[in-house]
């Protein structure tokens, strides 16, 4: 049993709490609700890039080819990453950027990854779709934008948490699932909220602090840089950076030979914060749901195509990639996503709500 | 104040502690693999969802 100092102190806590962040979390709630169907939408708008269909035995172009394709495309750019989806390995997407840790002013050319041919020019987050995951992400304020909206999220979870303490002295006389619809709006809304609120804890508790995670993506990636890239490279300390790099092509089978039966997630070009100043960093993926999501890194020597060295990533790295499915939804097929969807809805009942019964106490007073 | 006499812990929080139990199980198992794996997922989570629905929706019946 609560006293009713501690009572008085949890409403406090969750008045505030949510009072601060409530305006935020509907934007995310709204914005997040198009994004968990970003790849369906793209497809239905015609965004989505296809490659056409040939034997799957297909031969494959190297590389090094790709991204003269690309090259020609954009010849002022270098090239940033090249990647592919995890589920289609017939496409990459090539980013060039005007130097390696360029922040704008990407391009992306999807090249078809057996014969070379250019697909498309995908523009990074743009369209409909790049726009609303802009604003969910960083409000179109960068870092600063992804790390308020990360203390937002923050907000929002001890609004759960007191939300569940709060939980007990108002379903004191209900049973679980009891909405008094014969009494005022306001109780069955108060009701309403209870309900909704105490079902979706788990999700929306999961979801809040994966998103607080992600804020932090570029922080721990650069932490990451320092504390194993940096020993990893160590002995190219002080070296010249590269004038010309050497193959693709064949860094990347290096790295293949090193870890067989790993599919490429990404690779990162010599600069980047996902490589070093002399090195491609080749980002390979398991082929289980979850090591799906572990990226397992080799750094190759970009001028001589060798493999210099290869690290399982630390557990902060890994608590960051698997905090992505379990914010983004993207696993388990369409059934979650629609989960997702509903449970997304259902949240902004619960925020809703209880803005709704915050101010109609306000005008009783 | 009228005295109520006390509810139990486990009309209480019984079912806000399968529910929550439940969702964990899901989200995990999801994650974990494919198959088996995937429809644990779905009903995991898919569960505290209908549940929150139906009784959104209709409120408990029979009563």
């Amino acid at each position: 049993m609560l006293s009713a100092k501690a009572l008085r102190a949890w409403t406090w806590a969750h008045k505030w709490s949510s009072l601060v962040s409530t305006v935020f979390m509907l934007v995310l709630c709204i914005t997040g609700l198009p994004l968990i169907f970003h790849h369906e939408i793209g497809a239905w708008l015609g965004t989505e890039v296809v490659a056409p269909a040939l034997p799957s035995d297909a031969r494959r172009v190297s590389l090094d080819e790709v991204m003269k394709v690309a090259k020609t495309r954009f010849p002022t750019k270098g090239g940033m990453f090249v990647s592919q989806e995890p589920d289609d390995d017939k496409i990459w997407y090539v980013t060039m950027s005007d130097t390696p840790t360029s922040e704008s002013d990407f391009k992306q050319v999807a090249v078809d990854a057996r014969t070379g041919a250019p697909l498309a020019e995908p523009v990074v987050d743009g369209g409909v779709i790049g726009f609303i995951h802009t604003l969910h992400v960083e409000m179109f304020a960068g870092l600063a934008g992804k790390l308020f909206l990360g203390f937002m999220a923050v907000l929002m979870l001890i609004a759960i948490v007191s939300g569940v303490v709060l939980y007990a002295p108002f379903m004191r006389k209900l049973r679980f699932g009891e909405v008094r619809r014969e009494r005022s709006t306001r109780v069955k809304w108060l009701d309403l909220h209870n309900l909704l609120g105490i079902a979706t804890l788990t999700w929306a508790f999961v979801v809040g602090a994966t998103g607080v995670i992600n804020t932090w993506a570029d922080l721990v990636v650069q932490y990451w840089r320092n504390d194993q890239v940096a020993a990893m490279v160590a002995p190219y300390k002080g070296l010249p950076p590269l004038k010309e790099l050497g193959s693709l092509e064949k860094a990347v089978a290096a790295a293949r030979a090193l870890e067989p039966g790993m599919r490429i997630g990404f690779i990162a070009f010599p600069g980047t914060v996902f490589s070093s100043e002399h090195h491609y960093g080749v980002f390979f993926r398991g082929d289980q749901p979850l090591t799906a999501r572990l990226f397992k890194p080799v750094l190759v020597d970009a001028m001589t195509g060798e493999v210099t060295a290869s690290r399982t990533v630390p557990w902060y790295l890994s608590a960051l990639l698997l905090s992505q499915p379990l914010h983004f939804g993207d696993y388990a097929g369409s059934p979650m996503q629609w989960l997702w969807a509903v449970l997304d809805v259902i949240t902004i009942i619960v925020l809703g709500s209880g803005l709704y019964l915050w101010l109609g106490k306000r005008k009783a007073r | 104040m009228k005295e109520t006499p006390p509810t139990s812990f486990a009309t209480l929080w019984g079912w806000p502690i399968v529910l929550g139990v439940l969702s964990a199980i899901g989200l995990f198992c999801g994650l974990w693999g494919d198959g088996w794996w995937d429809w644990a997922g779905w009903i995991g989570l898919g569960v505290p969802t209908v549940a929150a629905v139906w009784f959104g929706w209709r409120g408990r019946g029979g009563d």
